[in-house]
């Protein structure tokens, strides 16, 4: 077991539209990362991955609202600052965050060397300019970037170079983790995979100790993540290891979004795809019971009932159904025969 | 396989879009030749800036083809007037990428399913035949057309909005359906949907689908021939087992060495894998 990094417990946090109703993003959620490892939140979109990323840097502008919850980064409790505080003390070194329109984050007007000098000023007002071209220069020629890049406008480089700058200006101060909110999704595959080796030599060369990856796409996850959560109508409805996750998911929606994946692979032709039926609930009125039960096949009236906990399983699993392991697995062995 | 047998549907020889003159030509498209045939599933996968968009505007007739010539039903095309372009898409439509732009959003979708019923010369059809034929379109994509009725096509979710597309295709029944990405704006449980319904569109009408997109994975579950796009030139093609699992250009190599494979993870990847204490768990 390495040193807990981040922990948060029962995070709950919520949006108040235009007409005053509540709508609850992130409800109760709770997991530990380690150092060393990267975790990946998966789930439909609005079921809200990208709310719990910002909940995480306490970016609580309206309409998001803090209710209740502890963050806990390397024994530091974060919940309950000022905004500005998180931004003085905590962005940067502690957590650094890749919005997924990260490509149009670079000001067009200003050179990369400039955001790097703000990003290090911000924190060490005294450092010179030397001292920050050095630091960056050697960053960058660690990560395989030209240093020309560094005299050039955002303009100048191409949609892959701009996102891995982004990723290289926002981890200059080695933070101790790294939220990286879909970096990849408006990329090509080829530009896609150097974006993932570069966080993933940022990773082994530890310059960041480790990472919350969100993104939709599975096969993507398992290339880049350890472990895999998965996210439901604001939720986490299943964890486990990237591998027991892919090829072994527990719970029914698990199970439905693993069996969408498509990969060009021998074999995968022959499997036939199945959605999963109905659209997930209205997060200003969720349902009494288990969030899934309308959704699910193996729903009793039990389902119903009460709000469903997330309940440990063997191997380090932890999943939210009132079935257990064994009854799922005979689930769905009953159902393939 | 043997092309004999089936119809030409959809040729064209040499064809090439540039936009711009002099030193700010860009070639999109380049000297393409390709050949459909009826019944046939075709994937067209490119990454961006490919062209693949612009050889399906081309083939639509939404934008003007600089050279070489498109042969429609093995006849060449002639889309010169208004008349003859409306003539044209009656055997050929498309599915675009994104359905919250699709749709009028002043018209409703008893509307936007009548429209398709007149454009087949249904006009002087009884009320009531003009219904069954939308009930029948709308339990073909698993929509209940008693919900639909008096709605606005802003009232739908995308999910939905895009299946309300392929009902439209339904009552249409083109020869050729180009579908341009149908499924990037969706979300993964609901693209299943998609997919089937547009084979089985396929099965019960015989219509050729032209399937546009970036995604291998996709392009392999789904299509009969599948056609790698390179910068405006298309690299390979051929059945989706011969390209997929065993491609011979280089570029199609790269591009499947770089998608993101569950089996065969990236070489990075499985090398952090190896010091994780639970390897080998569930080696498949």
């Amino acid at each position: 077991m390495g040193k807990v990094m981040l922990e948060v417990k029962g995070l709950t946090t919520k949006y108040i539209t235009r007409f005053k109703e509540d709508v609850y993003a992130v409800n109760d959620v709770s997991f530990k990362v380690e150092e060393g490892r990267s975790v990946g939140i998966a789930g439909e979109s609005g079921c809200g991955k990208s709310t719990l990323a910002l909940s995480l840097m306490g970016y609580y502008f309206a309409p998001l609202h803090y209710i209740k919850g502890e963050i806990i980064i390397d024994g530091r409790n974060i919940s309950g600052m000022k905004p500005d505080d998180i931004r003085k003390n905590i962005l940067g070194t502690e957590i650094a965050y890749i919005p997924q329109a990260a490509m149009n984050a670079l000001n067009p007007t200003r050179k990369i060397i400039k955001f790097i000098e703000d990003v290090v000023r911000a924190h060490d007002p005294k450092a010179t300019k030397k001292d920050i071209y050095d630091l960056a220069r050697q960053r960058f020629e660690i990560l395989n970037l030209p240093e020309e890049a560094l005299g050039k406008y955002a303009v100048e480089l191409s949609g892959g170079m701009k996102q891995r700058t982004v990723i290289a200006v926002s981890t200059i101060l080695s933070p101790k983790i790294l939220i990286a909110d879909e970096p990849s999704s408006a990329l090509d595959v080829t530009s896609q995979k150097m974006v993932i080796k570069m966080i993933h030599d940022l990773m082994e060369l530890g310059y960041i100790k480790s990472m919350i990856f969100i993104t939709h796409e599975l096969p993507l996850l398992y290339n880049v993540t350890d472990d895999i959560m998965v996210m439901y109508a604001a939720q986490l409805v299943e964890s486990g290891t990237a591998d027991q996750m892919i090829f072994d998911p527990l719970h029914p929606y698990s199970k439905g979004l693993m069996g969408s994946i498509l990969v060009p692979e021998d074999g995968t032709r022959d499997v036939k795809l199945v959605a999963i039926p109905g659209t997930p609930p209205n997060l200003k009125k969720p349902p009494d019971g288990c969030r899934f039960a309308e959704r699910c096949k193996y729903a009793t009236a039990n389902c119903r009932l009460s709000q469903v906990a997330f309940y440990d399983f063997e191997n380090n699993r932890k999943c939210r159904c009132l079935f257990t392991e064994n009854e799922l697995r005979e689930a769905y062995k009953n159902e393939q025969s | 396989m043997n092309s004999h047998d089936r119809q030409l549907c959809l040729s064209g020889k040499g064809v090439t879009k540039i936009f711009g003159f002099g030193s700010k030509k860009t070639l999109a498209v380049d000297n393409v030749d390709f050949e459909f045939y009826s019944g046939d599933l075709i994937s067209i996968v490119g990454e961006s800036g490919s062209g693949k968009t612009t050889l399906i505007k081309m083939l639509l007739g939404l934008t003007s083809v600089t050279e070489g010539e498109i042969s429609f039903m093995g006849k060449k095309r002639d889309i010169g007037s208004r008349r003859k372009k409306k003539e044209y898409w009656k055997g050929i439509q498309a599915i675009f990428q994104d359905p919250y732009s699709s749709y009028n959003i002043f018209s409703k979708i008893d509307s936007v399913l009548l429209d398709c019923i007149n454009m087949r010369g249904g006009r002087l059809l009884p009320r009531k035949t003009k219904i069954e034929m939308m009930r029948e379109a709308c339990s073909f994509v698993n929509l209940k057309y008693d919900e639909m009725t008096n709605k606005y096509p802003f009232e739908l979710s995308g999910g939905q909005m895009q299946r309300l597309m392929i009902a439209r295709i339904f009552l249409l029944k083109p020869k050729i359906l180009l579908a341009d990405e149908p499924t990037s704006m969706i979300d993964a449980c609901s693209r299943a949907t998609i997919l089937d319904m547009l084979l089985k569109l396929r099965d019960e009408t015989g219509m050729m689908i032209i399937f546009i997109t970036h995604d291998m994975g996709l392009a392999y579950y789904l299509s009969d021939t599948v056609y790698i796009m390179e910068k405006g030139k298309i690299v390979e093609f051929g059945s989706a087992d011969e390209v997929v699992l065993n491609p011979k250009a280089d570029y199609t190599k790269q591009l499947l060495n770089d998608v993101p494979k569950i089996h065969d993870p990236w070489e990075f990847s499985k090398n952090r894998r190896k010091d994780a204490q639970w390897t080998e768990q569930f080696v498949v």
